[in-house]
C-alpha cells in the first residue's frame, strides 16, 4: 500500500525466521501479537473517525517491537543491531535527536579501576557537571551520579559531611570526597536484582538494561555506596543538550520507572578515552585506566601511593581507591 | 456438574445481603476506585508522586507489604492446630482464618505491583519468557513463595467447601499433607521476606540475625489478634457458632507471642543503644531522631506504647476473658505492630543514607490513596471469601444435584436452617 514503510518495521525476513523455527517462544509470540497489533491499526487507518498518521502508526509499532524484546545479555549480534536501530530511530521520530547508539563490548585484557586524590580536590564540581552532561541525566529532577563531600580537617567520617555545600571552594579548613558507583568486584546490587537486569561486564563495569529493570528498587537499597539513581518522573534532556554518542549499556535514554547509574562512562571507556570526570577534573584529583596494564597511571598510584576504599568491611571490593598526596 | 451451581451460589452469597453489608461492600468499592484513580496518576506522571526519593526509595507499600506478608503467615497459626494436633474448637475458626491468607497475600501482592515503577515489563520475572534470577535474588524468591502460597490457600479451602458443597465430606488423607505443607511455607514466606531485608549489609538497620524471628513473633501476634476480631464480629453477626475455648486458646497464642515479640524488640534495643556503634544510627534516629529530624519518632514510642499495654493487658487473666477488653487489647496490637513493623522497619533503614545523609520520608496524598485502595481490595476479598464460605459451612447452601438421601455435611444442622442472614425488613422496628 505504501512504499515508504521503515525498515524496522516486521517484514518477509520475520516470517521466513518464524517458518525456519529458529525463534524463541517469546520472539515468536511476540511477532503474532505484532501481526495482530498492525492488523488492528490498519483497521483504525480504514476507520473514517481516528485517522492514523503514518508516523504515529511507526512509532506505536517500534515502542512495541521494544516492549517485547529480550534481557540484552540473551540478544544475538543482529537482534541488538535491531533493537539498536529501533531505538535510534525511535529518538529520530519522537524527540527529533540524531543519536547514535554503539554495542561496544568489552575490551579483553581490560579491567577498569579509579583512584580519587583527596588532597587535589578542591571541591569545584566540574565532575559533576561533566557527567550530567556526558550521560544525558534527567535535568528536571536534577539527578547526578556524582556526590562531592565536604568535610573538616582531621575527621574521615561520611556521617560527619555535607555534600550539599552551596558556598565559595575550597573551604578554609576542609578537605573533599568524591563518591560514584565504585565498580565493586562483587556488587550485592548484582546479587539481588530478581529479573538479572544488571550485571558486572568483563571489564568489571556494572551496568544496567533500562528496558529490561522492572523498577523495584531492591538494588538501591542493597547498595552500600548509594550509587543508584531511580527516574521517578520521566527524565527530560532538552534535545539540543542530548549528547548523541551513547551506549545501551550506558547513556542512552532512560524511561520513566527504571534505575540506572554511573557506568565509569563505557560508551568513551571502551574506545579509549577517559570518562568526562576525569577529564573535566581541574585539579587532577582523578586516576583512571586499565588495573591490567602495569604502566597504566592507575597502577602506578595503587603501588606508590597510600591508598584506602570505603567500607572495606562489606567486602564488596570497590575498584575506586582514594589516596593523598 | 457441582461446578456451575457452586459458583453461582458463591456468587449469590457474595451478592445478597443487608443494607449495612451492601454499604460496607460499596463503601469498600468506592476506596477501591478511589485508590485506583491514584495509581492511574502514579503510572501516568511515575513514582514522582509519592514521598518516595532516591535516598528514601521504598515507602509505604513495602511498609505495608512486610507487615501483610505477616498476617498471611500467621494465619497459619490456627490451621496448625486444628488438622494437625486435632483441636476441635479451631475447626471452624481454620476457613476464615485462610481467607484472611488468601486476602492478605492478595494485598502483598498488590503494593508490590504498585510498588514497582515499570509495571508492564512484569512479565519479565516470569521463567521461560523471561528471567527469574532464582536463586540468587531474595525477592525472586519471595515472588516464588508468595504466589504458591496463594494457590495453596486458594485450592484447600475450595477442595473443603466444593466437597460440603456438593455432599462429599473432603477427605483428610487428601488434603492434610497440603495442610502441613501449608504451614511450613507460611514459616518460609515470612522468613524469605525477613531474609530480604536481613540480607543487605549496606542497610545496618535490617541487617541482623533477629530480624527473621522478629518478623515472625509480630507476625504470629498481629495475625491471631486480626483473626479473633474477625470471628468475634461474625459471631456477634451470624448464627456461625465459634466455641469460647477457640477464642481462648486463641488469645493466649497472641499474649505468648506479644511477649515474646517485646522481648526482641528489647533486645534489639540493648544490642543497638548500649554500646553505641555506628550501625546503630538508624536506630537513634527511629527512636531519638537525629540532627534536628525526627518525624518516626512519634510513631514508634506511641506503637511501643500500645503494643506493651496491650500485651499487658492480655496477661491478666480476667480481662483476657472479657470480650470487653481483648477487643481493643486485639485491635491495639494489630495497629501498633503495623506501624512498629511497617513504618518503623522499612522506613528507618533508608535514614540515613549508607552515605549519611538524613533526607526524611513523609507519603504524598496520592501515595495514601493508593494504599487506601490496596487495603479496599483486600477487605472486599476477604469480605466475599467469608460471605461464600460461611453459608456452605453452616450447611444453608448444597448443590441441587446431591441426591435426597445423601447426608448433608460433617457440620450437621437442618437443611431448614434460616438462611445467614434475614432479608432487612422494609421498616425497621428497633
Amino acid at each position: 500500500m505504501r512504499a515508504d514503510r521503515a525498515p524496522a518495521m516486521p517484514n518477509a525476513d520475520d516470517e521466513r525466521t518464524v517458518l525456519q523455527k529458529r525463534v524463541d517462544r517469546r520472539r515468536a509470540l511476540g511477532i503474532l501479537l505484532g501481526g495482530v497489533a498492525v492488523g488492528a491499526q490498519a483497521m483504525t487507518a480504514c476507520s473514517p473517525v481516528a485517522p492514523m498518521t503514518d508516523e504515529a502508526r511507526e512509532t506505536r509499532l517500534l515502542a512495541w517491537r521494544e516492549y517485547i524484546k529480550g534481557n540484552y545479555r540473551s540478544m544475538t549480534e543482529t537482534e541488538r543491531g535491531e533493537t539498536i536501530a529501533r531505538l535510534e530511530r525511535l529518538a529520530k521520530v519522537t524527540r527529533g535527536a540524531d543519536v547514535k547508539i554503539q554495542s561496544t563490548s568489552a575490551q579483553p585484557g581490560v579491567m577498569f579501576g579509579y583512584a580519587f586524590n583527596i588532597s587535589k580536590c578542591k571541591g569545584f564540581r566540574n565532575c559533576v557537571e561533566a557527567c550530567i552532561n556526558e550521560n544525558n541525566l534527567d535535568r528536571r529532577a536534577g539527578t547526578q551520579y556524582i556526590r562531592i563531600f565536604e568535610m573538616e580537617d582531621g575527621v574521615v567520617d561520611l556521617d560527619e559531611a555535607d555534600a550539599t555545600f552551596q558556598h565559595e571552594v575550597p573551604a578554609e579548613g576542609h578537605f573533599y570526597m568524591g563518591t560514584q558507583c565504585f565498580q565493586c568486584a562483587d556488587p550485592p546490587c548484582v546479587k539481588v536484582c530478581p529479573v538479572g537486569a544488571t550485571w558486572q561486564e568483563p571489564d568489571g563495569i556494572t551496568v544496567i538494561d533500562y528496558d529490561w529493570c522492572i523498577g523495584c528498587r531492591y538494588c538501591m537499597a542493597a547498595c552500600p555506596y548509594w550509587a543508584r539513581r531511580f527516574n521517578w518522573s520521566a527524565p527530560d534532556v532538552p534535545v539540543a543538550e542530548i549528547n548523541p554518542n551513547q551506549h545501551y549499556l550506558g547513556n542512552r535514554a532512560r524511561k520513566m520507572g527504571v534505575v540506572e547509574k554511573c557506568t565509569f562512562c563505557i560508551h568513551r571507556t571502551r574506545q579509549g578515552r577517559l570518562p568526562a570526570c576525569a577529564e573535566a577534573c581541574p585539579t587532577g584529583a582523578r586516576v583512571f585506566g586499565n588495573l591490567l596494564d602495569p604502566s597504566s597511571e592507575i597502577r602506578w598510584v595503587l603501588a606508590n601511593k597510600k591508598v584506602f576504599r570505603l567500607k572495606e568491611d562489606l567486602k564488596t571490593e570497590p575498584r575506586f581507591w582514594y589516596f593523598t598526596d | 456438574m457441582h461446578l456451575k451451581p457452586f459458583v453461582l451460589s458463591a456468587l449469590r452469597s457474595a451478592t445478597t445481603g443487608g443494607r449495612r453489608y451492601h454499604v460496607w461492600m460499596g463503601s469498600l468499592t468506592l476506596i477501591m476506585l478511589a485508590g485506583a484513580y491514584a495509581y492511574s496518576l502514579q503510572l501516568r506522571y511515575g513514582l514522582g508522586v509519592t514521598g518516595m526519593s532516591d535516598h528514601v526509595s521504598w515507602g509505604l507499600y513495602i511498609s505495608n507489604f512486610t507487615f501483610l506478608v505477616g498476617m498471611a503467615a500467621a494465619a497459619m497459626m490456627l490451621v496448625l492446630p486444628a488438622y494437625i494436633l486435632h483441636d476441635v474448637d479451631f475447626g471452624r475458626a481454620v476457613l476464615m482464618a485462610e481467607a484472611v491468607a488468601v486476602a492478605a497475600i492478595v494485598m502483598c501482592l498488590g503494593f508490590v505491583v504498585v510498588d514497582i515503577g515499570n509495571p508492564l515489563g512484569s512479565w519479565h520475572l516470569i521463567p521461560g519468557v523471561g528471567y527469574l534470577n532464582w536463586p540468587r535474588s531474595l525477592l525472586a524468591w519471595d515472588v516464588v513463595v508468595l504466589n504458591g502460597y496463594l494457590v495453596i490457600n486458594l485450592a484447600i479451602p475450595f477442595y473443603i467447601l466444593y466437597g460440603r458443597f456438593r455432599g462429599r465430606p473432603p477427605e483428610k488423607r487428601r488434603y492434610l499433607i497440603w495442610m502441613y505443607i501449608a504451614v511450613m511455607w507460611a514459616v518460609s514466606i515470612h522468613l524469605v521476606t525477613a531474609f530480604l531485608l536481613a540480607g543487605l549489609p549496606a542497610r545496618p538497620f535490617w541487617n541482623t540475625a533477629l530480624l527473621g524471628p522478629r518478623f515472625l513473633a509480630s507476625a504470629f501476634t498481629a495475625g491471631p489478634a486480626f483473626v479473633i476480631l474477625l470471628l468475634w464480629f461474625i459471631k456477634q453477626t451470624t448464627k456461625y457458632e465459634i466455641a469460647d475455648g477457640a477464642f481462648a486458646k486463641l488469645a493466649l497464642i497472641t499474649t505468648v507471642t506479644a511477649q515474646i515479640n517485646l522481648i526482641m524488640l528489647g533486645s534489639e534495643l540493648f544490642y543497638k543503644f548500649y554500646s553505641p556503634t555506628h550501625h546503630g544510627i538508624n536506630a537513634r534516629y527511629l527512636f531519638f531522631g537525629l540532627d534536628g529530624h525526627h518525624a518516626l519518632v512519634p510513631w514508634i514510642w506511641t506503637a511501643i506504647a500500645v503494643n506493651a499495654i496491650a500485651t499487658v493487658v492480655l496477661m491478666i487473666h480476667p480481662l483476657r476473658h472479657d470480650p470487653r477488653w481483648l477487643m481493643p487489647a486485639c485491635a491495639a496490637l494489630f495497629i501498633g505492630i503495623w506501624v512498629e513493623k511497617g513504618m518503623g522497619l522499612v522506613i528507618p533503614g533508608f535514614i540515613p543514607s549508607p552515605l549519611g545523609e538524613i533526607v526524611e520520608y513523609t507519603p504524598t496524598v496520592v501515595e495514601l490513596g493508593v494504599t487506601a485502595g490496596v487495603w479496599a481490595l483486600g477487605l472486599f476479598v476477604l469480605t466475599v471469601l467469608v460471605r461464600v464460605a460461611l453459608p456452605i459451612e453452616l450447611g444453608e447452601v448444597r448443590s441441587p444435584y446431591i441426591e435426597k438421601a445423601t447426608p448433608s455435611a460433617p457440620i450437621v444442622r437442618p437443611r431448614s436452617t434460616p438462611p445467614l442472614r434475614q432479608p432487612t425488613p422494609p421498616v425497621r422496628t428497633r
